[in-house]
């Protein structure tokens, strides 16, 4: 299982975890190619089915990343969003989806290396989990 | 402190004493109306729910009838969304105010004007159930039948048919949120019912309309209480293992939701299931015909209706925070899905982890509309 790549929805803030994304770039940090980056005004506005369409679908995981606390641009999007998180976190599990394919951090916008950190081991863990299979298998 | 009084029950009827009990507050007008569940007057002699204003037309009131055709927290939620001239009674189940209490929190009700009369609840059938059973004998006398049977210790079984999975494993049976509660457990309801004024509301009611009560512990009632809650959290415990081990992968949610028809019955029937327009009845779900076509061809087959799962998955997320387990969205599925079950086992959980119980309170904020600086950091690998 160890030699797929997996693809990681990650769906990240406009105003921190996109710009660090952005400065992990343009400063040429290597990372891995597998985030699928959806980019939303503030993590406040991920609606929990975004996240559960995305792993029945078939993605391997789904990311979440935002301001840190006290630094969202719209002022706690980011506190809802850890409760969304902690829902989600106690919903999916209950039916087989292992929790690591859920992952939610803070990556500040001048945080480019540790974005590309967080690209690098969540790639290498989710490689490791192996494939969710409801990629190819017809979901009701 | 609760305080206690007595209805005294005449001619071993509780449901005429009632009767007489909810006439009385429109007579002195302490209430303008009354909500209470009625048999309607009609063939079939149908129980839904009814608002009175004439103290006469009250005779099919028939608040022990085990019948639940619908939630009330809905209709309650229709007379009290804007702010009501004149104080209502609304004689209710314990989850119907459990359900409404939701309600009041997500803005689309209020218990300002309300005296809520929440009379114990033994359980009660299935719609389906209910109607061979209500047709079977004539008026209340069916009523009176289900509670002799279990005042005598012979169960809540009639026939083939049983009271639902949901109020088996209810363990909210006494509305301890009600202002006023009617007793039935610890009390010979042929003789007489216990009236409980749980509030400040509920005392002021039953002082104006002259009905003694008294301060002081009811130790008959408590352990009938309490044997009956243990009864059912263990029934509950059960449901919820069984329930977790039949959904513990997708492959077996699957299963569990095979019958599903995506008719949404069982988020109209649900009383807390919010959303004034349900995203899944929009045009976000009136997918292009090519796009089930390309769906098809991404996976080689595709179930049509689509996105049953996903629709389930989403309601949990909408309502587990506010689920009070009533079971009417079982009781609505023409499939006989047990979704029940399945959304009580979850909510639990959710609302566990929350630190939060649907319905207990007015003044618990529901867990998603509030938020924290310093909390959950396991969310977010121990930092925040």
């Amino acid at each position: 299982m160890a030699d797929y790549e997996p693809t990681i929805i990650a769906f990240v803030c406009n105003w921190c975890t996109y710009t660090a994304a952005d400065l992990a770039g343009t400063s040429r940090l290597v990372q891995p190619p597998n985030l699928r980056m959806v980019r939303m005004m503030c993590t406040g506005m991920i609606d929990p089915k975004y996240i559960i369409k995305a792993l029945l679908e078939g993605a391997d995981a789904v990311l979440v990343s935002g301001c840190h606390p006290g630094d969202c641009h719209y002022i706690n999007g980011n506190l809802k969003a850890r409760r969304r998180m902690k829902l989600l976190k106690e919903i999916l599990p209950r039916f087989g989806f292992d929790e690591r394919r859920l992952k939610m951090t803070w990556i500040g916008a001048s945080e480019g290396i540790d974005f590309a950190e967080t690209a690098r081991q969540m790639t290498a863990e989710i490689k490791e989990l192996g494939r969710n299979d409801l990629r190819t298998r017809m979901v009701l | 402190m609760s305080k206690t009084g007595k209805i005294t029950v005449k001619d071993r009827d509780p449901v005429s004493s009632l009767q007489n009990f909810l006439k009385l507050l429109l007579e002195k007008g302490t209430v303008e109306a009354v909500l209470v569940q009625q048999r309607l007057p009609i063939q079939n002699a149908a129980v839904m729910p009814v608002l009175v204003t004439d103290p006469e037309k009250l005779e099919g009131a028939d608040p022990l009838a085990p019948a639940f055709p619908l939630n009330g927290a809905r209709m309650l939620s229709r007379l009290t969304r804007k702010p009501l001239d004149a104080p209502i009674a609304a004689v209710m189940r314990p989850c119907e105010i459990r359900a409404f209490f939701e309600l009041v929190k997500l803005k689309q009700g209020s218990a300002e004007n309300v005296v809520f009369i929440g009379v114990d609840c033994l359980g009660t059938y299935g719609n389906i159930d209910y109607q061979k059973i209500a047709a079977s004998t004539a008026g209340a006398e069916s009523t009176l039948t289900f509670h002799r049977s279990i005042l005598s210790g012979k169960g809540t079984a009639t026939g083939d048919a049983d009271i639902s999975p949901a109020c088996k494993s209810c363990d909210h049976p006494v509305a301890t949120n009600a202002d006023i509660g009617i007793g039935l457990l610890g009390a010979n309801i042929e003789e007489s019912l216990l009236l409980i004024s749980n509030t400040e509301k509920g005392a002021r009611v039953l002082g104006g309309l002259g009905i003694e009560v008294e301060e002081g512990d009811q130790p008959l009632r408590q352990s009938a209480v309490d044997a009956l809650v243990s009864e059912r959290t263990a029934y509950r415990d059960k449901m919820f293992e069984a329930t977790s081990e039949a959904v513990s992968d997708v492959q077996k949610l699957m299963g569990y939701l095979g019958n599903c028809v995506n008719c949404y019955n069982c988020r109209v029937a649900c009383p807390v299931c919010y959303c004034r327009e349900c995203v899944f009845t929009t045009d976000v779900f009136d997918h292009e015909p090519a796009q089930y076509l390309r769906w098809a061809k991404r996976k080689g087959a595709l179930k049509m209706p689509t996105d049953t799962v996903f629709y389930h998955l989403t309601r949990l997320a909408h309502m587990s925070t506010a689920c009070i387990g009533c079971g009417q969205c079982s009781n609505a599925c023409p499939n006989a899905v047990p979704v029940a079950e399945l959304f009580r086992t979850v909510s639990h959980g959710v609302q566990k982890a929350f630190g939060y119980l649907a319905g207990a309170s007015l003044d618990d904020e529901p867990p998603l509309s509030v938020f924290g600086e310093k909390e959950f950091s396991e969310v977010t690998g121990g930092k925040d």
